[in-house]
C-alpha cells in the first residue's frame, strides 16, 4: 500500500498518489496518503463525513494544490507539470460533482457543448450530434432545450453526466453521486456507472459513503479517516467487510452494527 | 418531549429529605418548562455542603407533572457538580426518559460562553485579526485585479475564451434593460437640481442661469454619478449573485478543470459590457436630466426652450462631457470589477451570497465616490 520510493507501475495504474498532504490553510486534512488506482477500475474513495473525500478530489483535479506529495496520471506529474500539460491531462478527465455544477445559464445542449467546443475543433453540426447522443445515452433525449432549473434533481445528475461524458474521458469521477437520489435513481446510476466501465473501460473514480453503492459497484476501495487523517485500509469493500480489523473500517460497513461503540462514536 | 399532559402549571419545584445518612433524596415537583423558573444545582449542592458526609444523592419524581430540556440541562449541571466533589448522583429515581437523555448528553455542558464567541478576546488581539484579515482581503484583491488585467490583454488580442452570445445578453442587461429606471432617476435629478438652483438665482433675478447649472452639473456630475449608483445596486449586485451562486454551486470549479479560466469566461464579458454601456447610458442620463431642467425653467419661470436651448448649448462645453463620459467609463469598471471580486470570493453557503452582494454594492459606492473626488481635484488642478 505504500508506493513511496518506487516507481509508478506503467500501464497498470493510471493515478498514482504518493505521499500526499493536503491541506486549507493552516488546518491539514489528509496527510501521507498513498494509493494508486488500476486502469479500468472502479475504486471507490470511502469515509465518513469530515474525512476529506471531497478535498482528496479537489487536489486529484488541480484545483487546489497539494502541500507535499506527488499526484501522476499515467507517467505524468501532475503538478510539477506546466498549464498545457495540465490542460491536457484534465481533458482526459470528465468530473460529476456533487451538486451537478451545471452551468444555470445555459441550456443541456450548451452545457454539454461547451467542452467539445472547448476542446475540439469540431464544426456545429457535429457538435450538436455528439451532444444529442451523450443526451440519450443518460435518457435525456428531447430535454436538449430546457435549463438546469426545470428539470428534477435526478434529472441533474444525469444531465451532468452526460456533461461529464462529452469528451469520451479516460477518467470518470463522480463525487458522491448518490446524493440527492432516491433508492431506484440511486441503483440506476450504479448500472449506468458499471455499464459505461464496462463498455467505455473508462477508470472510474467514486466518492461515496452510501454503503449499497459501495458494495454494488466497487472493486477497490480507500477508506479514508478524519482522526487519522491518512487511509485507514484498502481493497475491495466486500473483502473489506469479512477481513478488515480496523474498528473504524468495520463499523462504517455496517452501518455501527459492528466495529466501534456506538455510544462513542455518537461522541466524536 | 413530553407526552404526560401538563396537570397543574406549578412551577418547577425542588425540596429535600434525608431518607438515611449520607443520602440525599431531592423530590422534584412540578413543572419543569424552558422559560420557566426553575431552581438551579448549585441549590442541591449548597443543601448537600449542609450535612457533612453526603455521598449520595437520589431523586424522587412521584410529584413531577411535566419537563422538558430545562430538566435535563438542571441534571446535567448537578452531574457535573457530582462529579467534582465527588457525590454520587444515583440515576435510578429518574424517569426512564430522562435517564436516556442524560446518557446522550453526556459530557457537560459548557453553559457559559457558548452562544457569545471571542467574548475573551483580547483588543489588541482583535486588531490583529483584522488587519489580518485586511492584508489577505487587499492581497486577494490585487491578485484578482493582476489576473484581470491579464485576461483583459488576452481579450484584446482576441485569444480570451467566452461566449460571445453571453456578451451580446450582458450588454443587453447593462444597456437598453437600464434605460427605464435611468430615465426616472435622471429626469428627476434634473428636477430638482432645476428647482434648487432657480430658487437662489430668481434672487438675482438670474433665473435663466437655470440652462447652466442643471446643463454643467449633469454632464460633469451627475450624469454619470446617479447612473454608476443605479448600475452598482442593479447590475454589480446581479454580477456579485450570479457569480456566487455558481461559486457555491461548483460551476465556477466545473469551468476550471475544463481549463476555461472564469475571468476570460465569466468576469471580462461583464467588465466590457458594462465599460461599453456606462458611457452611453451616462449620455442618455445627461440629455434626460437637462430635459427635467427645461421642464422647470420653461415649464414655471417663463424662460422660452428656444432661449433654454441656446443658453445651455453657449453654457455646455465638450469637455464637460467628456470628463463625465470617462468618469462613467472609469465607475463601469469599478462596477464590474467589485460585483464579480465578491461573488468569485464568496464562502460556500447560502447567506454568503447575501452578503457578498452587499459588501460588493458598499464597497463599489465607496469607490465611485472616492475616484469622483479624486477626479474632480485632478480636473480643478488641470483647470479642464
Amino acid at each position: 500500500m505504500d508506493y513511496t520510493n518506487k516507481e509508478p507501475i506503467l500501464n497498470k495504474a493510471h493515478i498514482t498518489v504518493r505521499d500526499l498532504t493536503l491541506a486549507y490553510d493552516n488546518y491539514t486534512v489528509l496527510e501521507g496518503v498513498s494509493f494508486s488506482i488500476d486502469r479500468g477500475d472502479i475504486f471507490i474513495i470511502m469515509g465518513g463525513n469530515g474525512c476529506g473525500k471531497s478535498t482528496l478530489l479537489k487536489f486529484l483535479i488541480g484545483l487546489k494544490q497539494p502541500v507535499k506529495g506527488q499526484v501522476f496520471y499515467d507517467t505524468v506529474n501532475f503538478w510539477e507539470s506546466d498549464h498545457h500539460v495540465r490542460s491536457r491531462i484534465l481533458k482526459q478527465v470528465g468530473i460529476l460533482y456533487q451538486k451537478n455544477a451545471l452551468w444555470s445559464s445555459m441550456t443541456l445542449a450548451e452545457n454539454v457543448a461547451l467542452p467539445l467546443e472547448e476542446y475540439t475543433d469540431l464544426k456545429a453540426k457535429q457538435v450538436s450530434e455528439i451532444v444529442s447522443l451523450k443526451l440519450s445515452l443518460v435518457g435525456l433525449r428531447g430535454f436538449e432545450n430546457l435549463y438546469p432549473s426545470e428539470l428534477s434533481g435526478g434529472m441533474q445528475k444525469r444531465a451532468a453526466l452526460a456533461r461529464a461524458m462529452a469528451l469520451d474521458p479516460d477518467i470518470l469521477f463522480f463525487d458522491e453521486p448518490s446524493a440527492g437520489l432516491d433508492p431506484v435513481n440511486a441503483r440506476l446510476l450504479d448500472d449506468l456507472i458499471l455499464e459505461l466501465s464496462d463498455s467505455l473501460k473508462t477508470t472510474v473514480v467514486v466518492i461515496s459513503h452510501d454503503l449499497a453503492s459501495i458494495f454494488a459497484i466497487g472493486s477497490t476501495s480507500i477508506f479514508l479517516d478524519q482522526e487519522a487523517k491518512t487511509i485507514l485500509a484498502f481493497g475491495n469493500p466486500k473483502k473489506l467487510l469479512e477481513e478488515s480489523k480496523d474498528p473504524n473500517v468495520i463499523a462504517f460497513l455496517t452501518r455501527g452494527a459492528k466495529g466501534l461503540d456506538m455510544n462513542d462514536a455518537t461522541r466524536r | 418531549m413530553n407526552t404526560r399532559e401538563e396537570m397543574s402549571n406549578s412551577l418547577g419545584t425542588i425540596n429535600f429529605t434525608w431518607p438515611e445518612e449520607g443520602t440525599l433524596l431531592v423530590h422534584l415537583k412540578g413543572t419543569w418548562k424552558i422559560g420557566q423558573d426553575h431552581p438551579a444545582a448549585d441549590e442541591v449542592m449548597n443543601h448537600a455542603a449542609m450535612r457533612p458526609g453526603t455521598r449520595i444523592i437520589t431523586f424522587d419524581y412521584s410529584n413531577l407533572d411535566a419537563w422538558d430540556s430545562s430538566l435535563i440541562a438542571f441534571l446535567v449541571n448537578l452531574m457535573d457538580r457530582c462529579s467534582s466533589t465527588g457525590i454520587l448522583m444515583d440515576q435510578g429515581g429518574l424517569p426512564q426518559g430522562v435517564v436516556r437523555l442524560l446518557r446522550l448528553s453526556s459530557g457537560s455542558i459548557d453553559s457559559e460562553g457558548l452562544l457569545e464567541k471571542n467574548a475573551d478576546v483580547s483588543f489588541l488581539a482583535n486588531i490583529g485579526e483584522h488587519t489580518f484579515k485586511l492584508i489577505r482581503y487587499s492581497l486577494s484583491v490585487l491578485e484578482f485585479l493582476g489576473e484581470a488585467f491579464i485576461a483583459l490583454l488576452k481579450f484584446l488580442q482576441g485569444k480570451a475564451r467566452y461566449r460571445r452570445s453571453d456578451l451580446g445578453l450582458l450588454i443587453y442587461e447593462c444597456g437598453a434593460q437600464a434605460l427605464p429606471i435611468v430615465s426616472l432617476i435622471s429626469v428627476l435629478v434634473g428636477l430638482i437640481l432645476g428647482f434648487v438652483g432657480v430658487v437662489q438665482l430668481k434672487i438675482f433675478g438670474a433665473q435663466i442661469y437655470i440652462a447652466n447649472l442643471v446643463g454643467i452639473g449633469m454632464a460633469r456630475e451627475m450624469g454619470a454619478m446617479m447612473t454608476a449608483i443605479i448600475m452598482m445596486g442593479r447590475t454589480g449586485a446581479a454580477f456579485a449573485t450570479q457569480l456566487g451562486t455558481m461559486e457555491t454551486n461548483e460551476e465556477i470549479d466545473a469551468l476550471k478543470t475544463l481549463g476555461i479560466s472564469p475571468m476570460e469566461f465569466l468576469v471580462m464579458p461583464r467588465v466590457i459590457a458594462l465599460t461599453l454601456m456606462m458611457p452611453l447610458l451616462c449620455v442618455y442620463a445627461d440629455i434626460v436630466g437637462i430635459l427635467g431642467g427645461a421642464f422647470v425653467g420653461v415649464g414655471m419661470y417663463d424662460i422660452s426652450l428656444n432661449q433654454y436651448y441656446e443658453q445651455t448649448r453657449l453654457a455646455l462645453k465638450l469637455n464637460h462631457l467628456y470628463i463625465g463620459i470617462i468618469k462613467s467609463a472609469i465607475f463601469a469598471v469599478i462596477i464590474a470589477m467589485s460585483g464579480c471580486f465578491h461573488g468569485m470570493h464568496v464562502d460556500r453557503s447560502a447567506s454568503a451570497v447575501g452578503y457578498a452582494a452587499t459588501r460588493a454594492v458598499v464597497v463599489g459606492i465607496v469607490l465611485i465616490v472616492i475616484t469622483d473626488g479624486i477626479i474632480a481635484v485632478i480636473t480643478s488642478i488641470l483647470k479642464i
